[in-house]
């Protein structure tokens, strides 16, 4: 008898996450879609402003090195969930008003944008920490062997700084992408249709809670392992040629 | 070359997304939360429901180009004033306090507040019967406010949708929800709301329980205010408020 | 206290402090502060249940990580194996989801569990903060039962056959050794853990727990002010923050350690 009311159980679910209409399942996938789009491109973003913020805290004046401490601070500091409030408000505003002082009308904010922008600042905070450890493991005397060159400064940096660094950098990289790929969960709390929102809307039309929650669990758990894999893969890789690390302390 | 093929990527992101508008496309606010029966979204993806279709014949009947735009319930008139949408048609009631912040276009229904509890508690939509109970209501609305001023001596829980406190009415962990009487009278009709009947209407207070629901807009958009209100009464007076009515519910929900 | 102030006279951080203070000052005069008296007593509630909650999940957190971490260093392959899937499944999963799949999900269950209603559990199933606190425990034991795997793990082997040599019976070993060496070893990363599972407790804000951030939602929802609250809200953070840092520097500073290379 149990056995059959498991059978029937795992049935209903399996009709409620089916991939066409009667099934939700659909929805789930389009929420992943959503989520690494937004996850891809906020890790993207953050990049840029971590490499320009690695740089400022190693090269720059006083006053850049003070207010990059100040964003990295402010930013581990505060709830994720705070700052993307107040950076989906501000921003959005700011942008809009922006557009309108330079006479432009509106400017049309798609919500992947805005989710792209409010969680690349603060993966940008993180990449800077990231990055500028990354940057001061890389032997000096490489980098002033490229001067000793004459080579200009952003080719100094695209031809040694950064293949040097990133064999450094990929482990505390790749942990930053985990990290965006589970934040994005946190714009379901501003309506963005990715993934934690499809599944809360899937759940609460069919008020099969478990169902859905489980199985979005299982899919972010998958691009979990997934990226863990193929990242491991890459610090292999440009490892090569590199002595191993193993047993060198943590 | 990971690294660079991931900046551009960001980069075309960014840059892809906040494209300019068409100019002329007005972006309806919906809440993103499932508020069944008048606005949710269906397993393929699509919002249905009575004000989703309400929206279309209104802007057809004022000849808007307009869009849905889900946005969480929670900061829908942020992102009304923050020009992320341009009106919000989502349930939302026209009280004094919101008149602060947006302006209303006319009513376009109206409905009671109820109370809804298990079916083995006697409890009246009252004050003193509600005392030592556990209500839920949804943040943001009139009911939130109204319980704040009328039931003190109980104790509110705050919900993010009106369907987690269904949810949690169902598991009994609160006693009573004060809602909508459509949207209720929808719960009590399902499944899960078997558990449950309307106990009765709220005291009716205009001042915090509004005069219907009306199209928010933003303060001095007057044009698109007048438009909607156009197409209201258009809607209103050749019948396809009725006809869509008469496809949800058995009794009109609007009334003058 | 010289050497802290010291930098700040700074020519240049002179300026940025005058900037800052004028910044604060622009922000009590201009925006709308009149809603803060009335909803103080509300936020201290909230702040109080933040507190409450930071504390005892990271406390039960750790304990339960323990454990996870030993199990995981030295265990069997029985113990080791689910010890390593609990991991791998918390940090796997966003935790905003797990709060929900805990507290709709079991709530999902309740009608047709016969007689809950009268058990002596119902009054605390009914509230919202025990699983806002089980969630939370349970990520924080996720996260910090891997920092314990590296913690034991890197305990001197020397000192463990020492104590072995002298015939130490194994708890004792356990909690006199190895323990406190482990302990030792994540002390300097406890610090931010923490400060991480500060940064999680909004997150029960969603199941209806009135904490902090809670109460700075119901004052934007209530009066339509939108940044005041969130500035205010992010400042609190950060002094949190701030607190935990120093706390467990003093803690660091406490413990007697031989740093190698000194």
């Amino acid at each position: 008898m149990e056995g059959l009311l498991d059978l029937l159980g795992l049935a209903k679910s399996a009709e409620l996450l089916s991939l066409s209409p009667p099934g939700w399942g659909m929805n789930l996938l389009r929420g992943l879609g959503k989520s690494l789009q937004i996850a891809f491109g906020a890790f993207g973003f953050g990049l840029v402003i971590g490499l320009f913020g690695a740089y400022g805290k190693l090269y720059g004046g006083p006053v850049i090195r003070d207010l990059l401490a100040i964003y990295t601070t402010v930013v581990r500091a505060v709830p994720e969930l705070v700052l993307i409030l107040i950076l989906y408000f501000v921003g959005t505003d700011l942008i809009n008003q922006a557009a309108e002082a330079l006479g432009y009308g509106r400017v049309e904010i798609s919500g992947v944008a805005a989710g792209i922008w409010v969680l690349g600042v603060v993966q940008g905070a993180y990449s800077t920490e990231v990055l500028r450890g990354a940057i001061l493991a890389v032997p000096q005397g490489q980098i002033e062997a490229a001067r000793a060159f004459g080579m200009p400064p952003v080719m100094l940096m695209r031809r040694v700084t950064i293949p040097a660094m990133l064999s450094f950098a990929l482990p505390g990289l790749a942990n930053l992408w985990l990290i965006a790929t589970k934040d994005t969960a946190l714009l379901a709390v501003v309506g963005f249709s990715e993934l934690t929102l499809e599944t809360r809307q899937a759940a609460s039309s069919t008020r099969a809670y478990f169902t859905f929650f489980l199985a979005a669990g299982a899919l972010y758990l998958m691009v979990t392992l997934m990226s863990s894999a193929l990242f491991q893969l890459l610090e292999r890789r440009s490892r090569r040629g590199q002595p191993s690390l193993k047993g060198a302390g943590r | 070359m990971k690294l660079k093929t991931s900046l551009l990527a960001g980069l075309a992101a960014l840059a892809l997304g906040a494209g300019a508008a068409a100019a002329d496309q007005v972006k309806i606010g919906i809440a993103a939360e499932p508020y069944p029966p008048f606005a949710s979204p269906d397993s393929a993806g699509n919002w249905v429901g009575w004000e989703v279709e309400v929206i279309d014949a209104v802007c057809k009947a004022a000849a808007l180009d307009c869009v849905l735009t889900p946005v969480a319930w929670d900061g829908i008139i942020p992102s009304l004033t923050g020009k992320q949408i341009d009106a919000i048609m989502a349930s939302m009631s026209i009280t004094e306090e919101r008149m602060q912040t947006i302006d209303f276009s006319n009513p376009y229904y109206n409905t009671p507040a109820v109370i809804v509890a298990d079916k083995s508690l006697d409890i009246e939509a009252t004050p003193a019967s509600l005392a030592g109970k556990i209500i839920g209501v949804q943040a943001s609305t009139i009911h939130q406010a109204y319980a704040n001023a009328y039931f003190g001596d109980a104790e509110i829980r705050v919900y993010q949708t009106q369907d987690e406190a269904n949810q949690d009415l169902y598991a009994g962990r609160i006693d009573a929800t004060q809602a909508d009487s459509i949207a209720m009278a929808d719960f009590v009709a399902t499944d899960a709301g078997q558990c449950c009947e309307i106990k009765g209407a709220v005291a009716n207070d205009e001042a915090i329980l509004g005069k219907g629901v009306g199209a928010g807009v933003r303060k001095g958009d007057d044009a698109l205010r007048e438009a909607l209100n156009k197409g209201i009464a258009a809607i209103l007076a050749d019948g396809t408020h009725e006809a869509i009515t008469a496809r949800y519910f058995t009794a009109p929900i609007y009334s003058e | 206290m010289m050497r802290m102030i010291r930098p700040m006279l700074m020519p240049h951080r002179l300026v940025l402090i005058a900037l800052a203070v004028a910044l604060a000052v622009w922000c009590a005069l201009t925006l709308r502060w009149d809603w803060l008296p009335k909803y103080l007593p509300l936020a201290m509630q909230g702040l109080w249940r933040t507190v409450w909650l930071l504390v005892a999940s990271t406390v039960l957190g750790f304990l339960l990580a323990v454990p996870l971490g030993f199990a995981q260093a030295v265990g069997p392959w029985y113990l080791s194996t689910p010890a390593r899937v609990f991991c791998t499944l918390i940090r796997g999963t966003p935790l905003l989801l797990q709060i929900w799949l805990l507290y709709y999900g079991l709530g999902s269950v309740f009608p047709q569990i016969d007689g809950i209603r009268d058990s002596v559990l119902w009054p605390y199933l009914r509230q919202a903060w025990p699983y806002a606190l089980l969630a939370l425990t349970l990520s924080f034991a996720g996260y910090e039962g891997e920092v314990m795997r590296g913690a034991f793990s890197g305990v001197n082997r020397g000192q463990l056959e020492a104590a072995r040599a002298f015939g130490m019976p194994r708890f004792t070993l356990f909690r006199r050794i190895w323990l406190p060496q482990a302990i030792n070893n994540v002390l300097p990363t406890l610090g931010g853990e923490t400060i991480l599972q500060l940064k999680a407790t909004p997150l029960v804000a969603t199941i209806t727990v009135v904490e902090i951030f809670a109460v700075s939602s119901r004052v934007r929802q209530d009066t339509f002010v939108i940044y005041e609250p969130l500035l205010l809200l992010a400042l609190v953070y950060m002094v949190i923050a701030g607190l935990i840092a120093l706390a467990f520097r003093w803690l660091e500073n406490r413990v007697p350690t031989r740093r190698p290379g000194n």
